[in-house]
């Protein structure tokens, strides 16, 4: 006889509601309101957070042991890279610098989603959505430390990664993700989950990580794939929490649909700019190529996305505005950043140069009726000029759009040949933009983007020259100045490819382990 | 450094980053600690204020009292960023799941004494909603705190807390199944002896200041309730039913010790920062010290009978003398 | 019908699953790419525990999935013995 009855045994969704839902309470001795004050100021109406879905249902012990194991793989390849001398595996030194455009614009990100969630998992009201918050906000801590500790091994070797942290925060297209993101966390907590859980890490992210990513693989990049695709195990999670906390808000109150779908066209917009570095990378950047930009916007953008709006459009939810002209822009895009790059070569520590012929022939194959009509004899001046030793150089700097701050070198639409301008007046100033979507954003809440740190205005405004800089004086050079005050390694970090010490040191490198002069 | 690289070698460029290199001193080698965590967050030019708190930037010392020349001269002794965290959490983990995986399946939830049983539900359970609160604490330090070496620990400290949460929830269903839980609750919320801690608790959730938050609940609240449940109630139960209980609390226990030494080198070198600095710290850790005794002097006087004036004696007497270490003058 | 896709690390774990995704779903295509394997599926997509824990020759707990994931799309709903993703 025994005595022993076995415990009732609970599915994993009702015992991760005991481990989650059972744990707060109404609160009396403090009202609710003071608890969470950033609940509703933003408009949204929510009724019952217990309808909150929970997107994921990871206890904490759980979540240690599989990130854990995760984290011991990822480090063991990173240090094996590191030991093997990994970086002379490359297809070539020109890989190097998209690894210095995303430490020095991408992983600084990382950094404030992993503050953001943290706000965000203190601000809802809702036990379910905090707690993915919270652990949102933990992945987030790992993603830019992953990051980090990967490319610390090239910033020993390779020039350009030295000052990631002081260039984010100063240099001009570094401006662009900075934005985009102080603009995220300054939002109210709604917004936040819409702007970074559903329309970046949902609609965008995997634009951003999976064609580049693989890229890096078949650059030979063992110790960048590792932790992409690492980062990307997290980011599936992160994906389900945007897609519940989108239809959580629409669900609530139907009066919640339009306050939800101006955020959805004003972040996929915003998103979607920022995603300018990511086309010039796969198009230019990469000596391997792996895809087009074109081809994955039409695999993770038009095909991806575009079943993720059927699906929400039983909401009332329409696909953001700006899409068809994204779709549309595919055919543009990679070449006209990377031009723009390329005359300011001098300002970015990165390298830049023009594209070999045959990559030029790529180019025209997977972009055919574009390239060859308006973008190779561009690129073909200026490699006569380079031949000719004298490499074209833009020595003015560019004005900037107000809302996302890259420097207004979009075209209009329907027409390459144009540049778009749009502008608008506020408080007795006019304010600039590159594109109808730009503008909208800014026309919806000026208040807010007047407030922008642009960087080619804070130039002129003398507000980034170091302070023992002299302006008046005879052989003042102020583009040298801000670019020293950027902490950049003048001629060094900011060297076209060709002659840099980077494609030396990578040739002399890989020289001694095949040869023995 | 060489990197050995076949017969030849390469030399280094540079040994680390910039904002790395100005503060351990050139040509060192810097640790993934140090790499991950120093001067790691934004600290100029922000955009925009934010919506929810316009009259602070986005990162703002100034959202605390506590003046620091440098926020980076808080560091973790324990070296901790995410890898070695879940790491160490993995392995702390297992044994907990050991523990749990023994008792279950020996029934010894079962063979407890049922008097026992009860003190340990009637105590322990009510905490996962302590637990819950101090989970919100510090994922609020860790928002809105300043500087990466003090607040990214704050996310680790947070999470742990859903993790203690969540063990004292297994906790229950092991020796009262659901009923346990729906019987905590009620007790939470409506018990007379459990409402100064619940006051105490929602009064933290309301602190808009992140270093007093950080002194009034990882210092206080905890510094005082961690050694008298999982310490002198363990043991008093442990000697009264044997070690059931106390297998299934090991988490708690080690973790207390752990943590401890990352609160104290933080509350250290706030106090050791100004003389203004321990004076604030030392009026923080008093206030919240004697809310935390008031709370749960009636918890340990259920849960020990006639030995608790003697344990919360002892406790404070402790807790003073840590704080002494630490620099402040209670 | 949109399809629901998910990706994972090309590794020894991953290929169990991906063998049971396609015995279990018939209309499956498998898509390879450096470092990384991609399976769509018209409308929806279900994960079963038994298949992937017989093609391992080892017990799995279906949260093991995250270890390996790279990407995915559509609803999820998750049980002890079933992972499923799906478009209304």
């Amino acid at each position: 006889m025994t005595t022993t009855a076995a415990p009732k045994k609970l599915g994993l969704k009702e015992r991760y509601a005991l481990m989650t839902r059972g744990l707060d309470w109404q609160t009396t001795y403090q009202p609710m309101e003071k608890v969470f004050p950033y609940a509703t100021y933003e408009g949204i109406k929510v009724h019952d957070w217990n309808a909150w879905e929970d997107p994921f249902r990871l206890t904490m012990d759980a979540y240690w042991k599989y990130q854990a194991e995760k984290e011991q793989k990822l480090y063991a390849i990173m240090d094996a890279f590191a030991q093997n001398n990994g970086h002379l595996g490359l297809t070539d030194a020109r890989y190097i610098n998209s690894l210095k455009l995303f430490l020095t614009g991408v992983s600084p990100l990382e950094y404030m989603a992993h503050r953001g969630f943290a706000h965000v998992g203190r601000s809802l009201p809702g036990v379910g959505a905090r707690v993915a918050c919270q652990m949102q906000s933990l992945d987030e801590l790992r993603h830019v430390q992953t990051q980090i500790h990967s490319m610390s091994n090239y910033n020993k070797l390779y020039d350009g990664f030295h000052a990631w942290r002081h260039m984010h925060d100063r240099v001009w297209y570094l401006s662009v993700p900075k934005s985009f993101f102080d603009d995220a966390i300054t939002a109210g907590p709604f917004e936040f989950m819409i702007a970074i859980g559903f329309s970046f890490e949902y609609v965008l992210t995997n634009l951003l990580f999976v064609p580049f990513i693989s890229g890096a693989a078949y650059n030979g990049d063992m110790g960048a794939m590792a932790f992409g695709f690492s980062a990307q195990s997290d980011e599936s999670r992160h994906m389900t929490l945007g897609l519940e906390a989108i239809k959580f808000m629409l669900e609530q109150d139907p009066d919640n649909l339009p306050i939800v779908q101006h955020w959805i066209d004003k972040w996929f917009w915003r998103g979607y700019r920022v995603l300018t570095l990511v086309a010039m990378m796969l198009d230019f950047m990469l000596p391997k190529k792996v895809m087009s930009w074109k081809e994955a916007w039409e695999i993770y953008a038009e095909e991806n996305g575009g079943a993720l709006f059927n699906d929400l459009a039983r909401y009332g939810v329409r696909p953001p505005l700006g899409w068809q002209q994204a779709c549309d822009d595919k055919v543009h895009l990679s070449s006209q950043a990377w031009s723009t790059f390329y005359q300011y070569q001098a300002a970015a520590p990165f390298h830049t140069w023009v594209p070999s012929p045959e990559d030029m022939d790529w180019m025209a194959q997977k972009y055919p009726g574009t390239f060859d009509q308006y973008y190779r004899p561009r690129f073909e001046h200026w490699a006569e000029r380079e031949a000719a030793g004298d490499r074209y150089n833009n020595g003015t700097l560019p004005m900037l759009c107000q809302v996302c701050q890259i420097p207004m070198l979009f075209t209009e639409p329907g027409d390459p040949t144009r540049i778009c301008y749009r502008d608008s007046v506020y408080d007795g100033e006019r304010y600039h933009f590159c594109s109808d979507g730009c503008k909208n954003i800014f026309d919806h809440e000026p208040e807010k983007y007047v407030q922008a740190w642009l960087p080619v205005h804070q130039i002129y405004q003398g507000n980034c020259f170091r302070p023992e800089a002299d302006p008046t004086a005879a052989d003042f050079n102020p583009l040298l100045e801000v670019i020293t005050w950027y902490q950049m390694n003048v001629g060094v970090d900011n060297a076209p490819y060709e002659g840099s010490e980077d494609q030396r040191h990578f040739r002399a490198w890989r020289q001694m382990t095949t040869s023995n002069a | 450094m060489q990197i050995d690289l076949r017969t030849v070698s390469i030399t280094p460029v540079r040994q680390t980053f910039d904002h790395v290199a100005r503060r351990i001193g050139p040509n060192k080698t810097a640790s993934r600690y140090q790499e991950g965590v120093l001067d790691v967050q934004a600290n100029a030019n922000f955009h925009y204020r934010p919506t929810w708190d316009p009259g602070h930037e986005i990162f703002d010392a100034s959202r605390t009292k506590l003046v620091m020349a440098d926020w980076y001269a808080f560091r973790d002794p324990r070296q901790m960023y995410y890898a070695t965290y879940t790491i160490a959490r993995a392995r702390m983990q297992e044994t907990a799941e050991a523990d749990f995986e023994f008792v279950e399946k020996r029934g010894l939830a079962d063979t407890f004494a049922a008097d026992a049983k009860r003190r340990a539900l009637d105590l322990l359970v009510p905490l996962r909603h302590v637990a819950w609160g101090a989970n919100m604490n510090n994922s609020s330090i860790c928002a809105y705190g300043y500087g990466t070496s003090f607040t990214a620990p704050c996310i680790f400290q947070a999470m742990d807390q859903l993790g203690i949460a969540q063990y004292l929830t297994r906790l229950g269903l092991l020796l009262g199944d659901v009923e346990a839980l729906d019987e905590a609750k009620a007790a939470w919320m409506d018990a007379p002896q459990w409402q100064g801690l619940r006051h105490l608790v929602e009064d933290l959730l309301v602190i808009g200041d992140p270093f007093e938050l950080y002194v009034a609940q990882n210092f206080a609240l905890d510094g005082l309730l961690f050694p008298l449940v999982y310490g002198t109630f363990d043991t008093a139960l442990t000697v009264q039913a044997g070690p059931t209980v106390s297998m299934l609390v090991r988490f708690q226990n080690d973790w207390f010790a752990e943590t401890s030494k990352w609160v104290d080198a933080t509350i250290k070198t706030a106090a050791a920062e100004s003389s203004a600095n321990a004076e604030l710290v030392s009026g923080w850790a008093t206030t919240w010290r004697d809310r935390a005794v008031a709370a749960i002097a009636p918890l340990m006087d259920a849960a020990l009978g006639g030995d608790a004036p003697a344990a919360m004696t002892d406790a404070v007497t402790a807790f003073d003398a840590r704080a002494a270490k630490c620099g402040l003058t209670l | 019908m949109s399809n629901v896709f998910i990706a994972f690390q090309t590794n020894e774990a991953s290929r169990g699953i991906v063998d049971a995704i396609v015995e279990d779903n018939p209309t499956a295509s498998i898509n390879e790419q450096p470092a990384m394997v991609r399976v769509d599926v018209p409308g929806s997509m279900t994960i079963k525990r038994e298949t992937v824990e017989e093609k391992l020759g080892r017990s799995f707990d279906l949260q093991e999935l995250h270890v390996h994931l790279i990407t995915l799309s559509g609803h999820i709903d998750e049980s002890d013995d079933e992972f499923t993703l799906s478009w209304n």
